[in-house]
């Protein structure tokens, strides 16, 4: 017992001391913001005279509002649409075992690892052709395309599970494979969309690349992707950078709070699987 | 997988009675084709947004391409220059070694933190760490390396406390020295991955049988030879997954790099990503960018499909 108690110890003072280093940089930023505007703070230090109001000046020099509104845009155009089109496939090569299922079900899990980095140049210029370069859409459609693979992945997992019964029991009271998906298979599978939401969420707002070869103009952009305009535009004045870095943090900060339990579970599943 | 998927199938031919067979062939073989129906969508996007694109950078990858003008194919050349120009085997050198720090740190010191924490794994305390430890994970990477790029730098919280232990001589703006820039980004790299991999080797630790460990005391195995020969034989699959997610993430690095150093000082912390990124909207080398998204692609396979085989084989 005493072995025991000396190990829960020493698990203590590893727990805190990593938990310190992965809040320290946020205290760094946040104690850095409240210094006065173009000064250069040293290290963790509490101002004299706190300007609180540097928040506000980033909110406005970044067009905070506006970027809101352009990540919350682009969000409900990628969300909505991967999850219904990913669920559909999981359902079609998970459950109604499709003749050729293996081959696509390969050419998706190819996918997974692919670095965005090596299409981001054709895709580019198609983009380009098809008039939607500087347009949210040029965020939107791709990032469907590329989140398939996980989503398809995460999909077809869980409807690896269904009991056939189910489907054979919808077939006998005449329903059709488009009224059983959605009045049966959708609804159970409610937990497994729910949590590809919130990965996909959290994705989406964070991309940056796509953000910044497709889109020129900031407040068009994803959170992620507007913050590196800021930091080219305010990177001289370390305050008013380090509030609308905390700003830019804010939002997913504050969705993982409330959903914390169903973020974590998500994310270690998400790795796990993918 | 494979016997995964045939599975469910298997029993409704077995629990169909023998009558309803032949009716129920009919719906089933259309259903086979429905199926194709379903997935259309998800192919079409995929298709259109995914596979012609990387077809599109193989091809592109030989030729010589300023992006307007006209495109004289090459053959191989572009190729050639990836392995031989020093800046470009200089991306992939580097982004090797930015392995050892985004997967090296993270899942050595995640297993070394899971194994000791593992005991109080259902206390309060590990509760409140579950949620912290996951931040680095939610938040843009951009705000991760503008935060450190503040944290790294002279005057920085990391050469404050340099100096406050004494070491005063070693301090120096750490993103900005030619010597000290690509493991600083890595340092980045590491902090943004240690939490989700100790948290998913310590998820891993809690499904091992504690009746191992019991076993293991009587015998008399210390700490370091239960975390040896019990701990870490059962975590592979775990171990798997954290080396191919990091492994992922340092090859394919890009935001982190862009932010904190833009490949510099000098290309000193230049990774594939990001040279992609400069040959190909910068430098307007089309060609040569595509080569090296194909090798990027190629070494990310070559690197993540052997950790699959060798952690998913036996269990």
């Amino acid at each position: 017992m005493i072995v025991r108690g000396r190990e829960a110890w020493t698990g203590r003072v590893f727990l805190v001391l990593l938990m310190v280093a992965t809040i320290v940089p946020f205290v760094s930023l946040f104690l850095t913001a409240l210094h006065p505007s173009g000064t250069y703070p040293a290290g963790l230090d509490w101002p004299s005279d706190p300007q609180w109001g540097n928040f506000l000046t980033a909110f406005n020099a970044a067009h905070m509002g506006e970027l809101l509104t352009s990540s919350a845009l682009i969000v409900l155009g990628v969300v909505p649409i991967s999850l219904l089109v990913a669920t559909m496939a999981g359902f079609a090569i998970g459950h109604l075992k499709m003749a050729g299922r293996r081959v696509v079900f390969l050419a998706f899990v190819l996918g997974l690892t692919l670095p965005f980095e090596s299409i981001i140049t054709p895709l580019y210029y198609q983009i380009r052709d098809m008039g939607l370069l500087n347009t949210r859409w040029a965020i939107i459609l791709p990032l469907v395309g590329l989140f398939m693979p996980f989503g398809v992945f995460w999909m077809r997992a869980h409807f690896v599970t269904v009991p056939g019964e189910i489907s054979e029991a919808a077939h006998i009271d005449g329903a059709t494979s488009w009224q059983q998906f959605w009045r049966i298979q959708v609804p159970l599978a409610m937990p497994a969309i729910s949590s590809l939401a919130i990965l996909l969420f959290l994705w989406t707002w964070n991309q940056f690349l796509l953000a910044i070869v497709l889109v020129d103009d900031p407040t068009q952009r994803t959170m992620a992707g507007a913050l590196g305009a800021f930091q080219g535009q305010w990177g001289t004045d370390i305050p008013l950078l380090c509030a609308g870095s905390l700003l830019v943090l804010t939002p997913t900060f504050v969705v993982f709070l409330i959903f914390q339990r169903r973020f974590a579970a998500a994310l270690l599943q998400g790795s796990l699987k993918g | 997988m494979a016997g995964a998927t045939l599975t469910p199938s298997a029993e409704r031919t077995e629990v169909r009675p023998k009558g309803a067979k032949a009716t129920g062939r009919a719906p089933r073989h259309g259903q086979r084709w429905i199926g194709w129906l379903f997935a259309a969508p998800a192919i079409a996007v995929y298709t259109v947004f995914v596979l012609a694109p990387m077809v599109q950078t193989v091809r592109y990858s030989f030729y010589q391409w300023d992006g307007i003008g006209s495109s004289p194919w090459v053959g191989f050349a572009n190729y050639v220059r990836v392995f031989t120009d020093p800046e470009l085997v200089g991306t992939i050198v580097h982004a090797f070694e930015l392995i050892v720090f985004f997967s090296g740190i993270p899942v050595l010191l995640g297993l070394a933190i899971a194994a000791t924490i593992r005991r109080i794994a259902t206390s309060r305390l590990a509760a409140v760490a579950r949620a912290v430890l996951f931040i680095p994970q939610v938040i843009p990477l951009v705000a991760a390396g503008i935060a450190w790029t503040w944290l790294l730098s002279s005057d920085g919280l990391v050469n404050q406390l340099l100096s406050a232990i004494g070491l005063g001589g070693v301090t120096r703006a750490w993103l900005g020295d030619f010597a000290t820039a690509l493991p600083a980004v890595g340092v980045i790299g590491a902090w943004v991955l240690l939490g989700l991999c100790t948290l998913l080797l310590l998820a891993g630790m809690s499904k091992i049988d504690p009746a191992l460990y019991e076993a293991g005391r009587l015998d008399g195995a210390g700490p370091l030879r239960e975390f040896f020969s019990i701990t870490v034989p059962n975590l592979r699959q775990e171990i798997g997954v954290c080396v191919t997610v990091t492994v992922i993430a340092a090859l394919a690095s890009f935001d982190i790099i862009y932010i904190a150093t833009q490949g510099g000082p000098g290309n000193t912390t230049m990774v594939p990503g990001l040279e992609i990124y400069y040959r190909a909207f910068v430098e307007r080398q089309v060609g040569v960018a595509s080569a090296l998204g194909v090798v990027l692609v190629v070494l990310v396979l070559v690197c993540v499909l052997p950790i699959q085989r060798l952690t998913r084989e036996e269990s």
